[in-house]
């Protein structure tokens, strides 16, 4: 067996790739957050944004590839490891207990599905289009504003994020792990770090659909 | 103390198994919890009924020989050492405990609580040793390793391979057991000829033992009696990747001298 293919096939290996493809996402939904703060620029502004992304088309499609290469390798990863663990322990405990995990470390695999499907429906919603009520190709205002004003897609939206922010605050930490980067002198740096990161994309991003249903931005 | 037991009994692995439920109406606090069952076992047996079997040897904490669930935490709910040296002042007057063997597909059950964790053993085969040359012993001090180095090396020596790393798991995973034995080796200049093959052979050898992966919960590093840190996961991870990426392969030129 080649080494690459080892290094696949091995549960460590696989681990790897789900940090760098992680890291990868933690790092485009900074991006993105900070991407969608301009809504509170104003509708120019954001307006504005949108076609400078659509302008740079070969770039834009660079970084849309790559991105789903790396939710493609880190979901498939996940499931063939799920699998793996499942089979792991054919006869589960019939009085479980735990000591000190944490629910968001224990539930990565179902925030990490529904946040695969939340995905597919936020592309349909604000990139495709189509399961939105008023969509306009290009006037992002127009569309953030119209979508949120439907309060089940906004109380959606806002439970995803909580989610992405238990996916992102387990997975943030354990990356380092992953990649063999853990040193006592930058531990807590790391910790506070990454959890402080998490914190302000689930609270910019939610505070958008709140503003919205609040009436702050508005058509 | 009274303590009402709920024990799994299984007569082997191909037979379903079932809690057996013992009530045990005099259990002295001072008793360690093997005691307690060594009492139970004498009474099973003068009733004509077979014994729990479970797996024990030392009762000092230090062999890895014993263990078991004890509602759901392995080891039962005292940090840092082993049902051997838990102690029934423990628990409460009343208390109900759920006894269960080390659940994976990788430790066959054998009896009751007893499984068979030869699989451990296999992981050690492919890689937990090192090469020493052979002759008389060389003296001691001779090799120099750093205060830093030496303890976390012994830190991570401490592991007795009892099992409950895998047992606290929900994946069933080895990591922190073999983490163990390459953070130890790994830390001493005798363990670095090997170090980046023991790493690849004994994660493959537990890859096919049918050890779960691991997701950095901490269970295990929570119920080990000899507290491994979770740090030792990261330690192998970091030499699964330079063995990987930065090991070079053997090329042999046939241009040899002779």
């Amino acid at each position: 067996m080649s080494w690459t293919l080892k290094f696949w096939d091995s549960t460590v290996g696989k681990k790897v790739l789900m940090a760098l493809t992680g890291a990868a996402g933690f790092v485009f939904v900074i991006g993105h957050m900070a991407g969608n703060m301009q809504v509170y620029l104003g509708r120019d502004q954001i307006n504005a944004y949108a076609h400078f992304l659509h302008e740079k088309a070969g770039l834009l499609w660079v970084v849309r590839i790559a991105l789903l290469a790396a939710v493609g390798l880190h979901v498939l990863s996940a499931l063939q490891l799920q699998l793996i663990k499942r089979a792991a322990r054919p006869v589960r405990y019939q009085k479980p207990g735990i000591i000190q995990a944490t629910p968001a470390s224990r539930t990565m695999i179902f925030t990490g599905l529904l946040l695969a499907w939340f995905l597919l429906y936020h592309l349909a919603h604000f990139t495709w289009g189509n399961a939105h009520p008023a969509f306009r190709e290009l006037d992002a205002y127009n569309n953030i504003v119209t979508g949120f004003q439907h309060v089940p897609s906004s109380v959606f939206y806002i439970v995803c994020m909580v989610l992405l922010g238990l996916h992102l605050g387990h997975g943030g930490n354990a990356l380092f792990f992953s990649l063999g980067l853990v040193h006592p002198k930058y531990r807590q740096a790391v910790r506070a770090i990454t959890y402080a990161l998490m914190l302000l994309v689930v609270i910019a991003n939610i505070s958008i659909p709140v503003a919205v249903l609040a009436g702050v931005l508005k058509i | 103390m009274r303590i009402i037991l709920h024990v799994w009994r299984q007569k082997n692995a191909q037979s379903p198994g079932k809690f057996e439920r013992y009530e045990r109406p005099e259990v002295s606090p001072d008793m360690s919890f093997l005691e307690m069952l060594d009492v139970l076992n004498e009474d099973l047996v003068n009733k004509n009924e077979q014994p729990v079997v479970f797996d024990h040897d030392c009762r000092e904490g230090i062999c890895g020989a014993c263990g078991f669930v004890v509602n759901g935490i392995a080891h039962g709910p005292e940090d840092g050492t082993t049902v051997c040296q838990l102690h029934m002042r423990k628990f409460k007057d009343g208390d109900e405990l759920y006894l269960e063997p080390w659940r994976a597909k990788a430790f066959p059950l054998v009896r009751d609580l007893l499984v068979d964790r030869s699989a451990l053993d296999r992981i050690i085969q492919a890689g937990g040793y090192i090469t020493a040359p052979t002759g008389t012993s060389v003296d001691a001090n001779n090799i120099l390793v750093a205060k830093p180095d030496q303890e976390r090396a012994m830190d991570a020596a401490a592991c007795i391979g009892c099992g409950a790393c895998v047992a606290a798991c929900p994946n069933a995973s080895a990591m922190l057991f073999t983490s163990a034995k390459v953070t130890h080796l790994g830390n001493l200049p005798q363990g670095q000829p090997e170090r980046l093959d023991r790493v690849e052979a004994m994660v493959a050898t537990m890859d096919k033992e049918g050890f779960g992966s691991c997701t950095l919960i901490g269970e295990c590093s929570a119920a080990c009696p000899k507290s491994i840190s979770m740090d030792s996961i990261a330690r192998l991870n970091g030499d699964y990747i330079r063995a990987t990426f930065v090991k070079r392969p053997l090329e042999l030129s046939g241009q040899g001298s002779g």
